[in-house]
């Protein structure tokens, strides 16, 4: 093996992070006293359908990617009062990079009893060659509501599969009850057989969370469809799983209820 | 390194339990699995598994989540982990109710079995602790322990397992060639023993860092399937 007398320089990979609080705002809204974006993420407030006590914040890209190598890290946490909706300009496009390292997106959020939070970006799309480790760790107190949508696609239109890695946990009063990952793209054993995705391209889930007042409520799947309906054990939450041929068909399998706070 | 080559340092029980480990992964122990096909007739039934290629596509997918899931917590229950701990982290691996319910019976059918074969006090505290049945692998690792196996024999146990049952499943139901099918079996072992290496090496992490350290390898379809197989009302397997 040789070496050469300068190290190589750098992959140009990027760090970007967000961070949103949202807290009661003492007249019966939501305030955002925390709302940052650094590198190429940004966050903003914006009008959503949520009604007067829901704040939203949509997350911005300003760059394409993430490209392999970089890291993305975006936090949410909402106080016991507020009511805070998250979505997304656009879908996320995971873009290959140049050493054919990973890019790693973290997504940690932490609801507290009496607050809601809506996370409904849009979908995750690992572009042909890319590769994609998500984390989401989810942080619920007895009492949070949620409402959570992730949807994975592999490969944009009509192109070849990248691949993502993706681990979701939530606790729930400190519990862990929910801790799930998937291997889904070229690289992952049996990822496109029978037991996986059996030639899906889209996969992905809702997870409502609702204590007190029965069971929380997502529609049952049709008939036919790869997806079911899972209560979790031993908290107030269910999990509406889907995988379909492309991101159109799973969206019709994961459709939002009503957003909190609307007439 | 020659095959047959013998690992040291994960976990074997050694030759002396040689017997005992095939006895405990031999589906004729009563410990009710030959009734399971662990989501392979629902996908018979979908029509995703029809012959040997896609019976083994089905059953690489399998070995690399629920079998690793499973294969690591086994391990760490023969490792010594607080069992009632690795018993939530199981839960938590499971999001299907059916699954759950599932694991939860042949945990019960299985601790049934080895307390009479290899009666041991920690089987006895296990059954009082948890009388709707433990998860199946957390069943599986104690009860490697009280036969005196060790993490790589409950793992490789698990691992084995979590192909055999549907591959055996897949012969009755599609009547495919009994010979064709050892040889799917027999092209996965070098595979289902990677995934029980991995299982010890992971235990040994759970035992610094706690059960969240296991791995959590799931399959969208194989919780579909859990959930249609469930509401069928004429079926061959149980699940």
């Amino acid at each position: 093996m040789t070496r050469t007398a300068a190290p190589a320089p750098p992959p140009s990979a990027v760090r970007a992070a967000v961070r949103i609080t949202a807290a009661p705002d003492g007249r019966g809204g939501t305030a955002l006293p925390v709302l940052a974006g650094s590198g190429p993420l940004a966050v903003r407030r914006t009008r959503g359908p949520g009604g007067p006590r829901t704040a939203q914040a949509t997350l911005v890209g300003a760059m394409a990617g993430p490209l392999g190598g970089d890291r993305l890290r975006i936090e949410a946490e909402v106080r016991a009062g507020a009511a805070l909706r998250v979505t997304s300009a656009a879908a996320t496009v995971a873009l290959p990079g140049r050493g054919g390292e990973a890019a790693h997106c973290a997504v940690v959020l932490r609801v507290e009893a009496g607050a809601v939070l809506e996370w409904l970006p849009e979908p995750v799309v690992a572009a042909a060659g890319s590769r994609l480790l998500a984390d989401t760790r989810i942080d619920l107190a007895p009492g949070a509501r949620l409402l959570l949508r992730e949807e994975h696609v592999l490969g944009r239109y009509g192109e070849e599969p990248g691949r993502i890695t993706s681990r979701l946990t939530v606790r729930h009063g400190g519990r862990t009850v929910l801790d799930q990952r998937t291997d889904l793209g070229p690289g992952a054993p049996g990822w496109d057989g029978p037991a996986v995705l059996a030639g899906h391209r889209a996969c992905g889930h809702l997870l409502h969370a609702a204590p007190g007042d029965g069971p929380p409520v997502l529609p049952a799947p049709p008939d036919g469809a790869d997806a079911a309906l899972l209560p979790l054990p031993g908290c107030p939450a269910v999990l509406l799983t889907a995988a379909a041929p492309d991101a159109l068909a799973l969206r019709r399998l994961l459709p939002a209820p009503a957003p909190a706070g609307s007439p | 390194m020659h095959p047959s080559t013998t690992r040291s340092g994960n976990g074997d029980g050694g030759p002396a339990a040689r017997t005992a480990l095939l006895l405990l992964a031999d589906g004729r122990f009563p410990a009710g699995g030959h009734a399971h096909s662990g989501g392979a007739e629902a996908a018979v039934h979908a029509g995703r598994i029809h012959d040997t290629a896609t019976l083994e596509a089905f059953l690489t997918g399998r070995l690399h989540t629920a079998g690793l899931t499973a294969a690591a917590l086994a391990a760490a229950a023969a490792d010594g982990l607080d069992p009632l701990e690795l018993d939530a982290a199981a839960d938590a691996r499971t999001p299907s109710p059916a699954q759950r319910s599932t694991s939860r019976r042949l945990g019960r059918q299985l601790l049934r079995a080895a307390r009479t074969a290899w009666p041991a006090p920690a089987l006895d505290d296990l059954a009082a602790a948890l009388p709707g049945g433990p998860h199946q692998p957390v069943a599986l690792g104690l009860t490697a322990t009280a036969a005196g196996l060790g993490p790589g024999d409950a793992a490789a146990a698990a691992a084995y397992e979590s192909v055999n049952g549907p591959a055996t499943a897949c012969v009755r139901l599609l009547g495919l060639d009994p010979y064709a099918v050892a040889a799917v079996l027999a092209r996965l072992a070098p595979a289902a023993d990677r995934i029980a290496a991995d299982a010890v090496e992971a235990a040994g992490d759970a035992r610094a860092l706690g059960p969240e350290a296991l791995p959590a390898a799931s399959a969208p379809l194989l919780d579909h399937y859990a959930e249609q197989h469930a509401s069928w009302k004429v079926r061959l397997f149980a699940s």
